[in-house]
Protein backbone atom coordinates (compact mmCIF):
# COMPACT_ATOMS: atom_id res chain seq x y z
CA UNK A 1 0.00 0.00 0.00
CA UNK A 2 1.33 3.26 -0.62
CA UNK A 3 0.06 6.75 0.34
CA UNK A 4 1.13 10.17 -0.59
CA UNK A 5 0.72 13.40 1.61
CA UNK A 6 0.70 16.52 -0.74
CA UNK A 7 0.89 20.18 0.03
CA UNK A 8 2.64 23.29 -1.57
CA UNK A 9 6.17 22.74 -0.52
CA UNK A 10 6.26 19.07 0.41
CA UNK A 11 7.71 20.30 3.49
CA UNK A 12 5.45 21.20 6.55
CA UNK A 13 2.02 20.24 6.49
CA UNK A 14 2.38 17.30 4.29
CA UNK A 15 5.36 16.46 6.69
CA UNK A 16 2.94 16.86 9.67
CA UNK A 17 0.16 14.88 7.24
CA UNK A 18 2.82 11.78 7.05
CA UNK A 19 4.17 11.51 10.19
CA UNK A 20 0.06 11.39 11.90
CA UNK A 21 -1.11 9.02 9.14
CA UNK A 22 1.44 6.66 10.08
CA UNK A 23 0.54 6.48 13.54
CA UNK A 24 -2.97 5.81 12.47
CA UNK A 25 -1.85 3.08 10.05
CA UNK A 26 0.20 1.46 12.81
CA UNK A 27 -3.25 1.76 15.09
CA UNK A 28 -5.09 0.30 12.48
CA UNK A 29 -2.37 -2.77 11.51
CA UNK A 30 -2.08 -1.43 7.93
CA UNK A 31 0.94 -2.03 6.25
CA UNK A 32 2.07 1.14 3.89
CA UNK A 33 4.43 3.46 3.18
CA UNK A 34 3.63 7.09 3.34
CA UNK A 35 5.66 9.69 1.14
CA UNK A 36 5.66 13.30 1.69
CA UNK A 37 5.55 15.42 -1.63
CA UNK A 38 5.19 18.63 -3.16
CA UNK A 39 2.16 19.25 -5.79
CA UNK A 40 4.47 19.69 -8.68
CA UNK A 41 5.35 16.35 -8.57
CA UNK A 42 2.19 14.63 -7.78
CA UNK A 43 1.90 12.94 -10.75
CA UNK A 44 4.75 10.84 -10.12
CA UNK A 45 5.00 10.56 -6.53
CA UNK A 46 1.72 9.52 -6.84
CA UNK A 47 0.74 7.51 -10.08
CA UNK A 48 1.12 3.97 -8.16
CA UNK A 49 -0.17 5.40 -4.55
CA UNK A 50 -3.78 3.78 -3.63
CA UNK A 51 -4.65 6.86 -1.08
CA UNK A 52 -3.25 10.75 -1.56
CA UNK A 53 -3.93 12.98 1.39
CA UNK A 54 -4.48 16.61 1.18
CA UNK A 55 -5.94 19.94 1.92
CA UNK A 56 -8.81 21.32 -0.05
CA UNK A 57 -7.18 23.71 -1.92
CA UNK A 58 -5.40 20.72 -3.80
CA UNK A 59 -7.71 18.68 -4.63
CA UNK A 60 -8.25 20.28 -8.12
CA UNK A 61 -4.70 20.06 -9.25
CA UNK A 62 -4.26 17.06 -8.15
CA UNK A 63 -6.70 16.64 -11.02
CA UNK A 64 -7.67 12.67 -12.45
CA UNK A 65 -5.88 9.91 -10.57
CA UNK A 66 -6.17 6.35 -9.44
CA UNK A 67 -5.79 7.18 -6.02
CA UNK A 68 -8.51 7.95 -3.40
CA UNK A 69 -7.98 11.64 -3.01
CA UNK A 70 -8.97 12.31 1.21
CA UNK A 71 -8.92 15.91 1.88
CA UNK A 72 -8.12 16.52 5.78
CA UNK A 73 -9.31 19.10 7.83
CA UNK A 74 -7.45 19.09 11.41
CA UNK A 75 -3.95 17.52 10.20
CA UNK A 76 -3.61 16.35 14.06
CA UNK A 77 -6.66 14.90 14.48
CA UNK A 78 -5.53 11.00 14.37
CA UNK A 79 -9.82 10.84 14.54
CA UNK A 80 -10.63 12.37 11.34
CA UNK A 81 -7.66 10.78 10.13
CA UNK A 82 -8.01 7.11 10.95
CA UNK A 83 -11.97 7.56 10.09
CA UNK A 84 -10.94 8.63 6.65
CA UNK A 85 -8.36 5.94 5.87
CA UNK A 86 -10.49 3.33 7.60
CA UNK A 87 -13.15 4.53 5.25
CA UNK A 88 -10.31 4.90 2.32
CA UNK A 89 -9.11 1.17 2.91
CA UNK A 90 -12.50 -0.16 3.07
CA UNK B 1 12.63 13.80 17.78
CA UNK B 2 14.10 17.05 18.13
CA UNK B 3 11.47 20.38 18.11
CA UNK B 4 13.56 22.81 15.94
CA UNK B 5 15.18 25.34 18.25
CA UNK B 6 12.17 27.85 19.74
CA UNK B 7 14.33 30.46 21.30
CA UNK B 8 12.26 33.14 22.80
CA UNK B 9 13.36 35.92 20.25
CA UNK B 10 11.30 34.17 17.92
CA UNK B 11 8.35 34.10 20.04
CA UNK B 12 5.50 37.13 19.67
CA UNK B 13 2.63 37.17 22.38
CA UNK B 14 -0.70 39.34 21.52
CA UNK B 15 0.56 40.42 18.62
CA UNK B 16 -1.30 43.11 16.57
CA UNK B 17 -1.61 41.82 12.95
CA UNK B 18 -4.00 43.65 10.54
CA UNK B 19 -4.37 40.64 7.86
CA UNK B 20 -2.80 37.25 7.35
CA UNK B 21 0.13 38.59 5.46
CA UNK B 22 0.65 40.59 8.32
CA UNK B 23 0.09 37.83 10.67
CA UNK B 24 3.27 35.75 8.41
CA UNK B 25 5.16 38.61 8.74
CA UNK B 26 5.73 38.47 12.49
CA UNK B 27 6.28 34.94 12.10
CA UNK B 28 9.19 35.35 9.47
CA UNK B 29 10.65 38.53 11.29
CA UNK B 30 10.32 36.22 14.38
CA UNK B 31 12.39 33.61 12.28
CA UNK B 32 15.32 36.27 11.13
CA UNK B 33 15.99 37.41 14.77
CA UNK B 34 16.27 33.70 15.92
CA UNK B 35 19.41 33.74 12.94
CA UNK B 36 17.49 30.91 11.47
CA UNK B 37 16.33 33.02 8.35
CA UNK B 38 16.93 36.17 6.38
CA UNK B 39 14.04 38.94 6.46
CA UNK B 40 13.30 37.61 3.00
CA UNK B 41 11.45 34.10 4.32
CA UNK B 42 8.55 36.06 5.31
CA UNK B 43 7.85 36.93 1.26
CA UNK B 44 8.44 33.60 0.40
CA UNK B 45 5.92 32.44 3.24
CA UNK B 46 3.68 34.34 2.24
CA UNK B 47 3.51 33.54 -1.89
CA UNK B 48 3.32 29.96 -0.94
CA UNK B 49 -0.45 30.84 0.38
CA UNK B 50 -0.87 33.01 -2.32
CA UNK B 51 0.10 30.69 -4.67
CA UNK B 52 -1.22 27.53 -3.46
CA UNK B 53 -3.93 28.55 -0.87
CA UNK B 54 -5.02 29.00 2.71
CA UNK B 55 -3.97 25.58 3.08
CA UNK B 56 -1.08 25.77 6.09
CA UNK B 57 -4.19 26.43 8.77
CA UNK B 58 -3.61 22.84 9.27
CA UNK B 59 -6.33 23.14 12.30
CA UNK B 60 -8.69 25.14 13.76
CA UNK B 61 -7.28 28.34 14.77
CA UNK B 62 -3.40 27.49 13.88
CA UNK B 63 -1.06 28.41 10.71
CA UNK B 64 2.11 26.30 9.93
CA UNK B 65 3.69 29.10 7.62
CA UNK B 66 6.69 27.57 5.91
CA UNK B 67 8.41 27.89 2.76
CA UNK B 68 10.99 25.60 0.67
CA UNK B 69 14.66 25.31 2.20
CA UNK B 70 16.79 27.44 -0.16
CA UNK B 71 18.99 31.05 0.30
CA UNK B 72 16.39 32.52 3.04
CA UNK B 73 16.50 29.56 5.54
CA UNK B 74 20.13 29.83 7.48
CA UNK B 75 19.72 27.46 10.44
CA UNK B 76 16.56 25.05 11.01
CA UNK B 77 13.97 26.86 13.22
CA UNK B 78 10.43 27.60 14.92
CA UNK B 79 8.51 30.51 15.51
CA UNK B 80 5.88 31.30 17.41
CA UNK B 81 3.18 34.61 16.70
CA UNK B 82 -0.34 34.81 18.75
CA UNK B 83 -2.56 37.20 18.05
CA UNK B 84 -3.93 40.03 20.38
CA UNK B 85 -7.29 39.60 17.92
CA UNK B 86 -7.29 36.55 15.26
CA UNK B 87 -7.19 37.05 11.31
CA UNK B 88 -8.83 34.82 9.29
CA UNK B 89 -6.92 33.47 6.01
CA UNK B 90 -9.88 32.15 3.70
CA UNK B 91 -9.84 28.47 4.66
CA UNK B 92 -13.30 26.59 4.64
CA UNK B 93 -13.09 24.81 8.13
CA UNK B 94 -10.34 26.50 10.41
CA UNK B 95 -10.33 30.20 10.10
CA UNK B 96 -9.78 32.38 12.32
CA UNK B 97 -6.66 32.15 13.25
CA UNK B 98 -4.67 32.72 16.25
CA UNK B 99 -1.43 31.06 16.52
CA UNK B 100 0.92 31.55 13.85
CA UNK B 101 4.25 28.78 14.05
CA UNK B 102 6.50 30.21 11.52
CA UNK B 103 8.91 26.85 10.44
CA UNK B 104 12.08 27.01 8.72
CA UNK B 105 14.29 24.13 7.23
CA UNK B 106 17.68 23.59 6.29
CA UNK B 107 16.91 20.47 3.90
CA UNK B 108 13.81 18.63 3.14
CA UNK B 109 15.06 14.93 3.85
CA UNK B 110 15.84 16.21 7.82
CA UNK B 111 12.78 18.02 8.29
CA UNK B 112 10.72 14.92 9.24
CA UNK B 113 12.05 14.74 12.71
CA UNK B 114 11.60 18.36 13.00
CA UNK B 115 7.58 18.45 11.99
CA UNK B 116 7.34 14.80 14.21
CA UNK B 117 8.20 16.83 16.53
CA UNK B 118 5.53 19.66 16.09
CA UNK B 119 2.91 17.24 16.04
CA UNK B 120 3.48 15.35 19.06
CA UNK B 121 3.14 18.74 20.55
CA UNK B 122 -0.12 19.74 18.77
CA UNK B 123 -1.83 16.16 18.91
CA UNK B 124 -2.44 17.01 22.22
CA UNK B 125 -5.79 18.81 21.44
CA UNK B 126 -5.31 21.42 24.33
CA UNK B 127 -1.87 22.86 22.76
CA UNK B 128 -3.56 25.45 20.26
CA UNK B 129 -5.58 27.19 23.04
CA UNK B 130 -2.99 26.60 25.80
CA UNK B 131 -0.85 28.73 23.21
CA UNK B 132 -3.22 31.33 22.15
CA UNK B 133 -3.86 32.51 25.73
CA UNK B 134 -0.16 32.03 27.18
CA UNK B 135 1.06 35.46 28.50
CA UNK B 136 4.78 34.72 28.13
CA UNK B 137 7.33 33.31 26.27
CA UNK B 138 8.16 30.83 28.56
CA UNK B 139 5.12 29.51 28.92
CA UNK B 140 5.36 29.05 25.04
CA UNK B 141 8.32 27.43 25.12
CA UNK B 142 6.48 25.43 28.26
CA UNK B 143 3.82 23.93 26.13
CA UNK B 144 5.84 23.23 23.27
CA UNK B 145 8.42 21.28 25.20
CA UNK B 146 10.97 23.59 23.69
CA UNK B 147 14.70 23.70 24.96
CA UNK B 148 15.66 26.72 25.51
CA UNK B 149 18.97 28.18 23.01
Amino acid sequence: MKIVTICGAGIGSSGILKVNAERVLRKLGVEATVIAADIASVKQVAADAQVILTSNEFVEAIGKTNASVIVIENYFDTAELSTKLEGALG
Amino acid sequence: MTLPPLPESAIVIAAEAADWRAAVTLAGEALARSGAARVGYSGEMIRMIEEHGPYVVIAPGLALAHARPGPEVLADGLSIVTLAEPVDFGHPYNDPVSVVLGLAVRTSSEHLAAVAAVANVFNDSSAIADLAAATSADEVQRIMGAVEV
